[in-house]
């Protein structure tokens, strides 16, 4: 039964990873938006799996509140503030084309193997440690990628909060009684911090008709009505 | 001894008389899904019947490539099908005489002579069609050889019949991350290799937009009939190696005897038809993508095969 459980976190792991490079990747916003889901949803499920099998009713409730919080509560507010046509957009192009931006997100994800693989056998860990805190380490590093090199506003945003999924996806592992103070308190987290961001973007689509963040670092003459 | 022999010559048979049936049960899921009721699923074989009977037109202005290519595009198919587990679970009679890796390289050599005998007519879309082909190709390979190395690091062998016991026995092997995204990224290189959509429209008349298609557009008669038959054999040939070898390494004879392996066709038939379903769901949910965006295409199934590597090889 624990062979099957860790087997299915493996699972997850991966599901993870073809997630968080989605998000690097693709072009449409809604798109994005999907990939950002499921990797919340493949983050929930490492949770629960976890908390079946070290029977720590602690990580069963990290990974409740993930499933409520991310993959619902989030596009609610998205689509509630920022408006539809946002939605359908494609960015054209990235800071760095394409199969580039794929390299160096592979390049990242190959760092973030090495450097924890040095960790992981100083410490003797086990298999769900060796699935979760790799995996963990690149989502991070894929989400910080991915605000230094999309445009658009909302997929910026959602680097950012990819970011703090890999964190998680690494702490579930580490620590298997999580407080629940610290993850409702990130979870309000990221609630607000969404919408924050979801109303600038609204106040700056209607100020210079694009998301395109790039588009601010200059003064412009006329403003659009 | 002859019963290993004779096996592998049905694994032969059972490749040639069923691809005809693969690609009409494609075609006509495809058509159903459109809400269309599409050929039957016997007409491959009635096209092929057709086309022996007819007579061939060979251009005076084409090379020996173009007479031999057919018969290198048709038995290319065959001589892999000799390697990879189609029916059974241990090793047949030639199954050593090349690994995955060679495999892959006789694939190769009847696309290559697809390609060449494209140019050799001098049609004018033939060479635009034989370089998007090459281009295709070679985005493909190094996804090709990324697969095939995970695959074998994890079995310690690159013949396919070791790497399947390696992947069927303990269960624990098919969970792991690396096996998930070594699927999708196969999944990738399949609709790459065959030009399927994404990458091309297997349905498409125009010549202008043709990347595979456009290696038989010379033929006629006999030639054309087996350039045909190759592709479709080349398509069940992937596949099988998907499914038998990565996705669902079960339902293979154990043991030699003619029972078992008898009961070993209809249930990979059973897997190709699951397979084709599942293909087109992909075929119809996606749009075919512009000819500058295929290489993102493939590097997407390269970082999937490459994180793939590096999942397996840092969790053994």
């Amino acid at each position: 039964m624990v062979l099957l459980l860790s087997n299915l976190n493996a699972l997850t792991g991966g599901l993870f990873l073809i997630a968080a490079f989605g998000i690097v990747v693709t072009r449409q916003v809604r798109a994005c938006l999907n990939f950002f889901v499921f990797s919340s949803i493949s983050l929930a499920a490492s949770a629960l799996l976890l908390g079946a099998e070290q029977f720590s009713w602690h990580l069963v409730a990290v990974g409740v509140i993930n499933l409520i919080t991310k993959p619902w509560l989030l596009p609610w507010i998205l689509r509630r503030t920022v408006r539809e046509e946002i939605y359908n957009q494609r960015e054209i192009t990235q800071a760095v084309n394409i199969p580039t931006s794929l390299l160096i997100a592979l390049g990242l994800v190959i760092a973030a193997y090495f450097f924890s693989l040095p960790w992981l056998d100083a410490v003797a860990a086990g298999v769900t440690l060796r699935t979760n805190v790799p995996a963990g380490l690149a989502g991070l590093l894929l989400g910080a990628y991915t605000i230094t090199a999309r445009r658009e506003a909302v997929p910026q945003l959602l680097g950012l909060l990819t970011m703090e999924n890999g964190a998680f996806f690494a702490g579930i592992a580490i620590a298997a009684e999580l407080p629940l103070i610290a993850e409702l308190a990130l979870a309000f987290d990221v609630l607000i911090l969404t919408f924050i961001v979801a109303v600038l973007t609204r106040t700056i689509h209607e100020h210079i008709g694009t998301t395109a963040a790039g588009a601010l670092s200059e003064l412009r003459e006329e403003t659009r009505q | 001894m002859t019963e290993r022999i004779l096996f592998n010559a049905i694994q032969v048979l059972v490749v040639l008389i069923f691809s005809p049936l693969v690609i009409g049960v494609l075609h006509k899921l495809e058509e159903i899904i459109q809400s269309k009721q599409g050929p039957s699923i016997i007409q491959p074989y009635r096209d092929l019947l057709k086309l022996f009977n007819k007579d061939e037109i060979v251009s005076e202005e084409s090379s020996w490539i173009f007479r031999v290519t057919p018969y290198v595009v048709f038995v290319t198919p065959v001589l892999v099908t000799l390697l990879i587990p189609v029916l059974t679970s241990y090793p047949l009679f030639w199954a050593f005489m090349a690994d995955m890796v060679g495999a892959g390289f006789v694939l190769a050599l009847g696309g290559f002579f697809a390609t060449l005998a494209a140019v050799d007519a001098a049609n004018p879309y033939g060479p635009m069609g034989a370089s998007r082909t090459r281009m295709v190709g070679f985005l493909a390979e190094p996804v090709f050889v990324i697969v095939f190395f995970t695959v074998s690091f994890v079995a310690d062998s690159t013949i396919p019949f070791i790497v399947q016991k390696k992947w069927s026995t303990p269960a624990a092997n098919f969970f792991e991350p690396s096996h998930l995204l070594l699927l999708v990224a196969f999944v990738m290189l399949i609709l790459a290799e065959k030009g399927r959509i994404p990458v091309d429209n297997p349905s498409g008349h125009f010549e202008l937009a043709m990347i595979d298609e456009s290696k038989g557009l010379e033929y006629s008669g006999q030639g054309a009939a087996l350039m045909k038959w190759g592709g479709w054999m080349k398509f069940l040939v992937l596949m099988i190696v998907f499914l038998n070898v990565l996705l669902t390494p079960w339902g293979l004879a154990g043991n030699v005897s003619w029972g078992e392996v008898l009961l070993a066709i209809p249930l990979v038939l059973l897997k190709a038809l699951l397979f084709i379903v599942l293909l087109t769901i992909i075929e119809s949910s996606l749009a075919k993508l512009r000819l500058f965006r295929i290489s993102e295409f493939m590097s997407a199934a390269f970082i999937t095969a490459v994180v793939a590597m590096i999942s397996s090889v840092f969790a053994h």
